[in-house]
């Protein structure tokens, strides 16, 4: 909100005060996550997104639910103060659908991490992708299982050595964004813990996407990869690529509940309903 | 006891016993998913592979759904296999649990108990294995380290036996006793068990095809089979158990275990690492005049009925405690206890407590509080320290 170098009017400082007071009335502090964890960072990057959303009367706070798994990613939803669930383990997406074609005035946004989402859950990914349906699905990729101990996930590169591949991972990882896009997601994303102001820019435009919106965040787990926080930044810094790699606009792929409700409307005029 | 069988002492968590003995057991296939409290059992036989320790395959898979299929196509084609897992991941392997044992593989599984969310809760509690109760494998609840590193031997040679040919569980409660250090003899069981020799397997030279379709004029059978197998479990049971107490000199049983119940009145039955506090309450009792006895079941499938019964007889009354409980009815050791005591003429009255669900702590003098009457509701829902 500063525009020069000079000392923030009281004005301004009435204003970071209050944004900063709107946040903390959306989440519970601190976390239970690691101390530098990126997860975080996610979690300030959606809540601002949401807080930006409804300050231009785009989105209400009532109408938004956050989805999550199991994981370190799925504690996300014990931090919020308004509308959660904290789902089975790689059943986040099929919960949300349930939500979301039962509501569909709702936001209904879906946090996973690369475990929750690719592997046990993987098959619910895919498919919510080639519906098209209109969540917004954000992924803390950290390319590992952080809760149980760092084991390897299907993002984790090959070579990386993790509990359960003391001597390397022989497996190939899957490339969530590529993987999104080619199962048919109208929007995604990828940022990464390092590029905050970006993922923000992002999460707000998923959120505005009608259609399955996918934005893939990749964070660090210094705990489990035993690395500083500051050198995970900066390992994260380097990542290619980074941009918003596919946007559909709306018009031209017709989101799935939309479609299902004309089809109720329209078999329920014709009388065959 | 063998001689010139080798032993040391070493001092170990339940999932790196449970690690051991299937290493030791010469299990050839192990596949997983991670999952707390049981992920450690997996890290360890990961390492052992990796490291040439254990001559095995490690197969990763993307959910424990996946890891129970692969191990009954690794059992069936004629490898011995191996998995561990709990809570939400048991609940998920539902479905392959059914197949594994109509399939008759022989699979042994770890299970480190732990409660079934939401209200997500890591804590032991024995409702993941004991709501699997009906899916036809053998269930053995151990109340130590040592028990769980010789009893997933056993299994092996239970599970493999010609007349049994069932998969089974061994299960300990998650954190009590899958991340708790304790002193266990590591017996070299080479001569004890042998290389897997199935009993049938997937044969490429004479083709045959698996798990088709069965009319109703031919399913029945197929259970029949599977219940009767269950009943002579029992009875190998009794000769495994007996034969690894001549070859390690541990009597770790397969079935029960009695505690000063010979001439008890009062007898208190229990399932798992709760079973120690209920030891140390027995003394308490007695100090105070109580006659009151102990009886542990290792084996919840299959029952031991007859052995129940024969226990049981002449007391005059009996308190069940159940880490888990069915909603709607009680605590599921209770009412399976109840339905096996009705059979006598007279019968002892039997009352059951629903006792640290989702981790809560039992100590010793819950025991002692609810033989003495002090608790006389059905769920105890103090926590005493």
């Amino acid at each position: 909100m500063m525009t020069g170098f000079g000392t923030p009017t009281t004005a301004q400082q009435a204003g970071q005060a209050s944004n900063q007071d709107k946040l903390r009335e959306l989440v519970k502090l601190p976390t239970t996550w690691c101390p530098g964890c990126g997860n975080g960072i996610i979690l300030g990057a959606f809540l601002r997104a949401c807080l930006k959303l409804v300050d231009n009367k785009e989105l209400e706070m009532k109408n938004i639910v956050v989805v999550s798994g199991i994981g370190c990613s799925g504690r996300v939803t014990q931090f919020l103060k308004f509308s959660s669930v904290h789902s089975t383990h790689g059943r986040a997406i099929p919960l949300a659908t349930g939500i979301k074609l039962a509501n569909p005035e709702l936001k209904v946004v879906v946090m996973m991490g690369d475990g929750d989402a690719f592997a046990i859950g993987g098959n619910h990914f895919i498919h919510a992708a080639r519906r098209n349906i209109d969540l917004t699905a954000i992924i803390f990729n950290n390319s590992l299982y952080g809760m149980t101990g760092g084991q390897l996930s299907p993002t984790t590169q090959e070579g990386e050595k993790t509990p359960s591949s003391p001597f390397g991972n022989v497996e190939r990882p899957f490339n969530i964004s590529e993987l999104a896009i080619t199962a048919g997601a109208t929007y995604v994303a990828r940022w990464t813990t390092f590029h905050v102001k970006q993922l923000q820019k992002s999460i707000e435009d998923a959120l505005s996407h009608r259609g399955f919106a996918v934005v893939e965040v990749i964070t660090g787990c210094p705990t489990r990869t035993k690395k500083k926080p500051s050198e995970l930044l900066k390992m994260q810094k380097n990542i290619r690529p980074l941009r918003v790699l596919k946007k559909v606009e709306d018009q031209e792929v017709e989101e799935f509940v939309s479609k299902y409700y004309r089809l109720v409307r329209e078999l329920g005029k014709t009388g065959r309903r | 006891m063998k001689s010139n069988t080798t032993r040391a002492v070493r001092i170990i968590t339940g999932n790196q016993a449970a690690a051991l003995a299937a290493k030791n057991a010469k299990v050839r296939v192990v596949a997983a998913y991670p999952i707390t409290p049981a992920t450690p059992v997996v890290e360890e036989l990961s390492k052992m592979v990796e490291t040439g320790e254990m001559k095995a395959h490690f197969i990763l898979v993307e959910s424990e759904h996946s890891a129970m299929a692969a191990c009954i196509g690794a059992s069936a084609a004629g490898s011995r296999t191996f998995t561990a897992t709990s809570s939400h991941g048991l609940a998920y392997m539902h479905e392959l649990l059914h197949y594994a044992t109509n399939a008759r593989t022989p699979v042994v599984m770890a299970v480190a108990n732990r409660a079934i969310g939401p209200g997500w809760n890591i804590w032991a509690d024995l409702s993941d294995s004991i709501s699997q109760r009906d899916t036809g494998w053998m269930q053995f609840y151990c109340s130590d380290n040592q028990e769980i590193y010789d009893t997933i031997i056993m299994a092996y040679r239970i599970a493999e036996h010609r007349d049994v040919l069932l998969p089974a569980m061994v299960c300990y409660d998650g954190f009590v006793l899958s991340h708790t250090a304790m002193p266990i003899e590591i017996t070299d069981v080479n001569d004890f068990i042998d290389e897997y020799h199935p009993v049938w397997r997937l044969d490429f030279d004479e083709p045959s095809t698996h798990g088709n379709i069965l009319p109703p004029d031919y399913f029945m059978e197929l259970r029949r089979e599977v219940c009767e197998a269950h009943e002579r479990a029992l009875k190998v049971m009794k000769e495994v158990e007996r034969e690894f107490y001549e070859y390690s000199g541990r009597l770790t049983p397969l079935i029960l275990e009695e505690y000063r119940l010979e001439d008890a009145d009062v007898a208190m039955v229990t399932m798992g690492a709760i079973s120690s506090e209920a030891k140390i309450a027995v003394d308490e009792l007695r100090k105070r005049g109580v006659k009151a006895g102990l009886l542990r079941l290792k084996a919840f499938r299959p029952f031991p009925k007859q052995e129940v019964v024969e226990k049981l007889g002449s007391v005059e009354k009996v308190y069940v405690f159940d880490r888990s409980v069915s909603p709607g009815f009680d605590g599921q050791l209770f009412s399976e206890l109840k339905a096996v005591l009705w059979d006598l003429r007279s019968p002892p009255e039997v009352y059951g407590r629903i006792v640290g669900l989702g981790g809560r702590d039992v100590t010793s003098r819950v025991f002692e509080k609810a033989v003495l009457g002090e608790l006389d509701k059905k769920w105890v829902m103090e926590v005493i320290y």
